[in-house]
């Protein structure tokens, strides 16, 4: 059986600028991946390509894209808008404007379910309303009734994730979905994530630049830099061994209580994100990279560390 | 359980929250003091050309005639006694008699009101039809050759003298082709000329803000998880995008219908429909002055009701506006 | 989000056709305006009943001396033609300086001062824009009969709103800015810092404005002389060109027809200039 998300060789550029150059990753069933990197570094573009919801002006190709075998590059809008909301959905992350402010909580729930499933407005409602105290919503009767600008943010996130559970999706895709919420709800948020996913057997693309998040809940870490996937892996095995030099630097960013000395400094990766040129050759993070030499600016090779960890870097060890 | 309470829920609640109420209140108040002022405005702009006397009596008549008048009309009066004898009266309705066509005012008015107002209804409806679709349009293919046809067209459409535009209209749709009658209210086809005339005063503004505002809807979160939740073409784009972008068209269509039933005298005058316009054009020529200031103060306290009414629509079309 | 949107915006400012089209019209517009008497072929009031209602030079039976034929008083067209646009150019900036300096003053009061004067300047703005324009203008050039010097006063006590409106935004954006706390700061009077600091800040917006009631105050004049009740005859407004050729339009299509796209072409050059230079300049004229 094929996995539920694959994807190879994914291409996604606006203009000139390329903003996903050839990244690849498998999401199976039932398995939480992690997408991580700096901001700008293509993740949430991999998951709009995915999705195909990139604004217009954008231009995607990829080697292979399939959902659970099919393919998604050979889907008709009308055939893709038939998965979306059904078996794929995502959330985002802006929950305050995410919703729409002119029609209830309830109204907004139910059209998935009514759309997808053809389902009457009295099952939608039930749906709904089961949903709503499924993630963890008090009084949902009353919440369908709400507007989105009666609810805080994590309530609205709350929202977004039970809208998305509309339709039983085998895939959820999760762009940063506690980015803009306080400290505590993040917290609450990412537990009820990863709880869902676990009872559910959810597959999930979860996108994140908090690599505490990954720790907590992921299976599998793909780490993407510029556009490329340069580092995957399970995530003990990432975390034990990384083998990509920006890998390396991402985990020396993170205070892991016991492996850090009281008075040592955390460490940092200078400079920025270069802005990747058409006919850009050889490894973009070469100019902030302590083992850079001249042949990093020649095509890099992917290197296998073990069956399921692979890297992108032309050091082999 | 939750969800039983929920469906016997209403889906739009009217209730107006006491903020709005507190908001409603102070608009009122201005309301009012907007029609004391136009009050003032209207009554100085009677009395501007000096001795309204001798212009009722007319160029042949004595002195004797003259002072006739001034007695029979109150204008022999103190300004500020006649002011407050028009207010006082105004405030009950009535108006005052008019000197050339020997009726109350109110009762000439009302006569000539529905004439107006249909005119005026005509031309709103015909301006929506035509700019939703086209600002819609142009949204949907912004940067594109339609949508800056469309603006073209908007363009086009401020430039237009909308006298000039109804003589045209007069001499192809009427007279060449033989489609529609050329002047007179007799039915409804009566109406169509002068209603597209009028349509065309409105149809940029609205259509250019239909247009800004499906753009922004159409570029915000919400719509990407429209789209995200797999919905169809047409309930993004109508149900999601329309709905949000429709707040402040709704709102500019009632204001619009205010400055066309104030703007309706030149085409009325144009097609001769005997509407409030054409009387206050009659009644200027004929110095006729209860009339003119009654149709100035009741333009004006019906552009204010319709902005109230505006203020209204919005409160019931965007929640957010009723508080939590 | 990463997500970034690339999409080549359309033709603005100066490098519009648009732009330039209505500079050309305008340009054109001013020159006739200003050497109306000495490019005008003809005298645009002396009569000729022999020449009555000559049709212009696309149509059979023309005249070469009268290009574009004569009105129903035998009148050179063309002449008139050119004599109206000096009115309609006259009577838009004349009407467009008394309202903007009323609408202007009214407007950096408000948005300046704020408080009891802001409210007060919302008042009138409300007021204002209540009191129907056409009746009112008709009403008092019917009572006191027609002259330039009433209309343009009339006009510009009506039209000083969008001006109001806009100036009294944007110095409220001005007024929050860096500059004028460092003016005041550095112990600058109010006066200094409205003319020396908010009303350079917001002229740009204030010029697009200026456009927008050129080109209004020009169709409102036509309308008003249109209706008798506006530039007084013989002068030949292009408003009243219409109204003398009302009664010959469906003999004579052409005698309203030259007038309006004259009319027409005007206020929409004058209309493509403001969008341009709206453009230029970034700035908003919607109230």
């Amino acid at each position: 059986m094929s996995a539920l998300l694959e994807v190879e060789q994914l291409e996604v550029s606006f203009g000139r600028t390329g903003a996903v150059r050839g990244a690849a990753l498998t999401v199976e069933r039932g398995e939480t991946h992690c997408l991580v990197g700096e901001s700008g570094c293509g993740k949430s573009v991999t998951a709009l390509a995915v999705m195909n919801l990139l604004a217009r002006g954008a231009r995607r190709s990829a080697r292979r894209l399939a959902f659970e075998g099919q393919d998604l590059t050979r889907l008709s809008d009308q055939g893709m808008a038939h998965l979306r909301g059904n078996a794929m959905a995502m959330i985002f992350q802006e929950p305050m404007t995410s919703l729409n402010p002119a029609y209830t909580v309830g109204s907004q729930m139910t059209e998935v379910l009514r759309r997808h499933k053809k389902a009457s407005q009295r099952a939608a409602t039930d749906r709904a309303a089961d949903l709503l105290a499924r993630v963890g919503i008090t009084a949902p009767g009353l919440r369908l009734g709400q507007f989105p600008h009666q609810l805080s943010g994590g309530l609205r996130q709350r929202v977004m994730i039970a809208m998305a559970l509309m339709c039983d999706p085998k895939l959820l895709i999760a762009d940063e979905p506690t980015t803009a919420l306080d400290v505590t709800v993040q917290a609450q948020i990412l537990r009820l994530l990863a709880s869902l996913q676990r009872d559910l057997g959810l597959g999930m693309l979860l996108i994140t630049h908090d690599l505490g998040i990954v720790a907590r809940v992921a299976h599998r870490v793909s780490v993407m830099y510029a556009g490329e996937v340069v580092e995957s892996a399970p995530t003990t095995e990432l975390f034990a061994n990384p083998r990509h030099p920006y890998t390396q630097g991402l985990l020396r960013c993170v205070p892991v209580p016991g492996r850090i000395k009281r008075d040592q400094p955390l460490g940092s990766i200078p400079g920025t994100v270069p802005r990747i040129e058409p006919g850009f050759q050889g490894c973009a993070f070469r100019e902030r990279c302590d083992f850079a030499d001249a042949t990093c600016a020649k095509t890099i090779p992917r290197h296998a560390a073990t069956a399921d960890h692979d890297f992108l870097c032309r050091l082999p060890a | 359980m939750g969800a039983a309470r929920f469906s016997r829920a209403p889906r739009f609640r009217t209730k107006l929250a006491p903020a709005m109420l507190q908001f409603f209140a102070r608009r009122l108040i201005v309301a009012i003091l907007v029609a004391a002022t136009v009050m003032v405005l209207a009554f100085a702009l009677t009395r501007l050309s000096g001795d309204l006397a001798i212009s009722i009596a007319g160029p042949n008549a004595t002195q004797a005639d003259v002072e006739i008048v001034r007695k029979a009309y109150g204008l022999d009066k103190p300004l500020s006694v006649q002011f407050f004898d028009w207010v006082g009266r105004a405030a009950t309705g009535d108006l005052g008699d008019s000197y050339f066509f020997k009726k109350r005012v109110a009762d000439l008015i009302a006569e000539r009101m529905p004439v107006t107002f249909t005119l005026g209804l005509t031309g709103l409806v015909i301006a929506l039809v035509v700019s939703l679709p086209l600002g819609i349009l142009a949204a949907v293919r912004e940067n594109t050759s339609l949508d800056r046809g469309v603006q073209l067209v908007a363009l086009i459409g401020q430039a237009m003298p909308s006298f000039w535009l109804g003589l045209l209209l007069m001499i192809t749709l009427g007279l060449q082709l033989g489609w529609l009658p050329i002047s007179g209210t007799g039915s409804w086809q009566h109406y169509v000329m002068p209603g597209i005339v009028l349509a065309f005063s409105a149809i940029p503004a609205l259509t250019r803000l239909t247009r800004a505002g499906m753009i922004q809807a159409l570029g915000s979160d919400y719509i990407r998880t429209a789209r995200a939740k797999g919905l169809s073409r047409a309930a993004i784009l109508l149900k999601h995008a329309l709905r949000n972008a429709a707040i402040p068209v709704v709102a500019i269509a009632a204001v619009q219908l205010g400055f066309m039933l104030g703007g309706s005298i030149v085409i009325e005058q144009v097609f001769a429909l005997h509407g409030v316009g054409f009387l206050a054009w009659e009644s200027i020529g004929k110095n006729d002055f209860p009339v003119v200031q009654a149709v100035v103060l009741v333009l004006a306290v019906i552009y204010v009701a319709l902005t109230m009414l505006a203020d209204l629509m919005n409160a019931v079309l965007d929640p957010r506006l009723r508080g939590p | 989000m990463s997500t970034v949107s690339v999409i080549t915006g359309p033709r603005r400012g100066w490098r519009s056709a648009g732009t330039w089209i209505g500079a050309a019209i305008v340009g054109v517009a001013t020159v006739c305006a200003i050497f109306a008497p000495l490019i005008v072929p003809h005298d645009p009031f002396t009569q000729d009943l022999s020449k009555r209602l000559l049709p212009p030079f696309w149509m059979a039976g023309t005249n070469p001396d009268h290009l574009l034929g004569t009105d129903q008083l035998g009148r050179d067209y063309l002449s008139r033609l050119i004599w109206g646009c000096r009115i309609s150019m006259l009577i838009g900036i004349t009407v467009t300086i008394v309202s903007g300096l009323i609408g202007i003053t009214l407007g950096v009061l408000g948005g300046f001062l704020g408080g009891r004067v802001d409210d007060a300047v919302l008042f009138a703005i409300t007021t204002r824009l209540s009191i129907p324009v056409v009746l009112v203008a008709l009403a008092v050039v019917g009572l006191l009969g027609s002259s330039m010097a009433l209309l343009v006063l009339t006009l510009g006590l009506l039209l000083w709103d969008r001006f109001a409106v806009v100036a009294r935004s944007t110095t409220m954006q001005v007024r929050n800015l860096d500059f004028v706390a460092a003016a005041w700061c550095a112990g600058c009077s109010r006066a200094r810092i409205l003319l020396g600091e908010v009303l350079p800040n917001i002229a740009s917006h204030l010029v697009v404005v200026a456009t927008l009631e050129i080109a209004l105050a020009i169709l409102l004049e036509a309308a008003l002389s249109f209706l008798g009740l506006g530039v007084p005859p013989p002068l030949p407004s292009w408003g009243l060109m219409i109204a003398e050729a009302k009664d010959y339009m469906f003999f004579s299509p052409w005698v309203i027809v030259i007038p309006g796209v004259a009319l027409f072409v005007l206020v929409l050059g004058i209309n493509l200039l403001g969008d341009g230079l709206r453009d230029l300049f970034g700035a908003r004229s919607d109230p």
